[in-house]
């Protein structure tokens, strides 16, 4: 009974010292982050290799999930033969929630897991030790530019996913299953709003998600123990602390920005 | 070289795809034309209920967009809600005693203004009140009035 509450405690004090040295790492990379935009060239890199990379994954993704969404909200609202609300249905749910959570699960497995594992093998094979030795600061010189980077191209990735769902679901609805085509257009004008939907959540959520991701990445690399299981725990638990990060952050921001029916 | 100029040129292409797909959410999915100053003046209406009407929601003659729903508010005094509409500035010539009533397109669509324009000489102008209006028709009291009409002792 007593090992079971020391166990606890030690599980509990372990989690809030990664966090409380996520958040310190935050503030570290925060502060250099100006620094870091002014070499955009390092930056503009590291967008190629984690956001353009990634772009085929992510148009593929969402054609197929903007299809599903369309077989789906046909099926229930043709019940109710209301299926000139498909439209609606389709950006609404691809806005709020699909888009950014999925573009970020993806981003997470994609491009973060290559993010830890490379900082973690630099770090293995002492290279950061090197950058030091020759007094450049790897946090400026490494870390920043790839966190950054997940925090521009996550955002800009989900307006992408959401715009390829969008004719995802118009293909299938429209071409397909033959939905009006003016209904489609013109019920998702009436019902999506700019603000509440497309920069509260799309925009917002994109961006919060790319920064949770690097940062989680960058962190676990950054402080990977030097070795080859090191490394490779190092990357489990980028994707699953980012996959558990992004949907209680998605949780937080829908509660922050509801606004009651 | 050659190497670096590639991974700039598509980065740029990544970054210009990105804003191009959210103008192309901005403008093609969403009700952003309802956003922006059309210039023009507002008027004020006061109803009993306005049913589900929002901010935004549009103000329309015989189906035509004149202008859009700035703000609602509840009058402390009398407990209606007084609808602030904002009339786009080309639409100088609404009869003052028009009648302004809450409409809903479609069984599931959502609600907006109707003016049905009067016979008056004078027309609507920056602060005016509209005198005649319509609340909207709240589906639940329509019913109840049909089943309490209809199970009335005097009603055979």
């Amino acid at each position: 009974m007593i090992s079971l509450l020391r166990e606890m405690y030690y599980i509990i004090l372990g989690f809030l010292e990664g966090f409380g040295a996520c958040w310190l790492f935050l503030f570290r990379l925060l502060r250099y982050t100006p620094s870091a935009l002014l070499r955009w060239r390092l930056v503009f890199q590291q967008i190629y290799s984690v956001g353009a990379m990634s772009l085929v994954l992510i148009i593929v993704a969402g054609l197929f999930v903007g299809m599903v969404l369309g077989l789906e909200s046909y099926n229930l609202l043709a019940r109710f033969a209301a299926t000139s609300a498909v439209g609606s249905g389709i950006a609404l749910s691809l806005y709020r929630e699909l888009g950014p959570v999925i573009t970020a699960l993806l981003f997470a497995g994609r491009a973060g897991t290559a993010l830890t594992s490379e900082i973690g093998l630099m770090r293995a094979t002492e290279q950061l030790a090197g950058m030091e030795m020759m007094a450049v600061d790897p946090v400026r010189r490494i870390v920043v530019p790839r966190f950054i980077a997940g925090a521009i191209s996550v955002p800009l990735l989900t307006v992408i996913f959401c715009t390829i769902g969008i004719l995802g679901g118009y293909l299938l609805s429209v071409m397909h299953l033959g939905v009006d085509e003016g209904a489609f257009w013109s019920q998702m004008r009436v019902n999506v709003d700019l603000v509440e939907d497309v920069i509260e959540s799309t925009v917002i959520k994109g961006i919060v998600f790319g920064g949770a991701i690097s940062l989680l990445a960058v962190y676990e690399g950054f402080y990977a123990q030097p070795t080859a299981e090191g490394v490779s725990n190092a990357t489990t638990r980028t994707v699953v602390n980012s996959a558990l990060a992004v949907l209680v952050l998605d949780y937080i921001l829908t509660s922050a920005f509801f606004h009651g029916a | 070289m050659r190497q670096t100029r590639t991974i700039e040129i598509s980065t740029g292409a990544f970054i210009i795809l990105g804003f191009m797909a959210l103008v192309f959410l901005a403008t093609k999915t969403t009700n952003i034309q309802t956003y922006g100053d059309h210039g023009g003046y507002t008027v004020s209406a006061s109803f009993n209920n306005i049913g589900g009407l929002k901010p935004r929601a549009s103000v329309t003659i015989a189906g035509v967009a004149v202008g859009r729903v700035l703000a609602i508010k509840l009058d402390p005094k009398n407990f209606n809600a007084v609808v602030t509409l904002q009339i786009y500035g080309s639409y100088q010539q609404i009869p003052d005693d028009s009648t302004a009533s809450i409409l809903t397109s479609g069984i599931l669509g959502e609600q907006y203004i109707g003016l049905d324009p009067g016979g008056s000489d004078t027309f609507l102008k920056n602060g005016s009140t509209i005198q005649y209006t319509q609340s909207a028709l709240v589906l639940e009291k329509l019913i109840g009035q049909f089943f309490s009409k209809a199970t009335a002792p005097g009603a055979k």
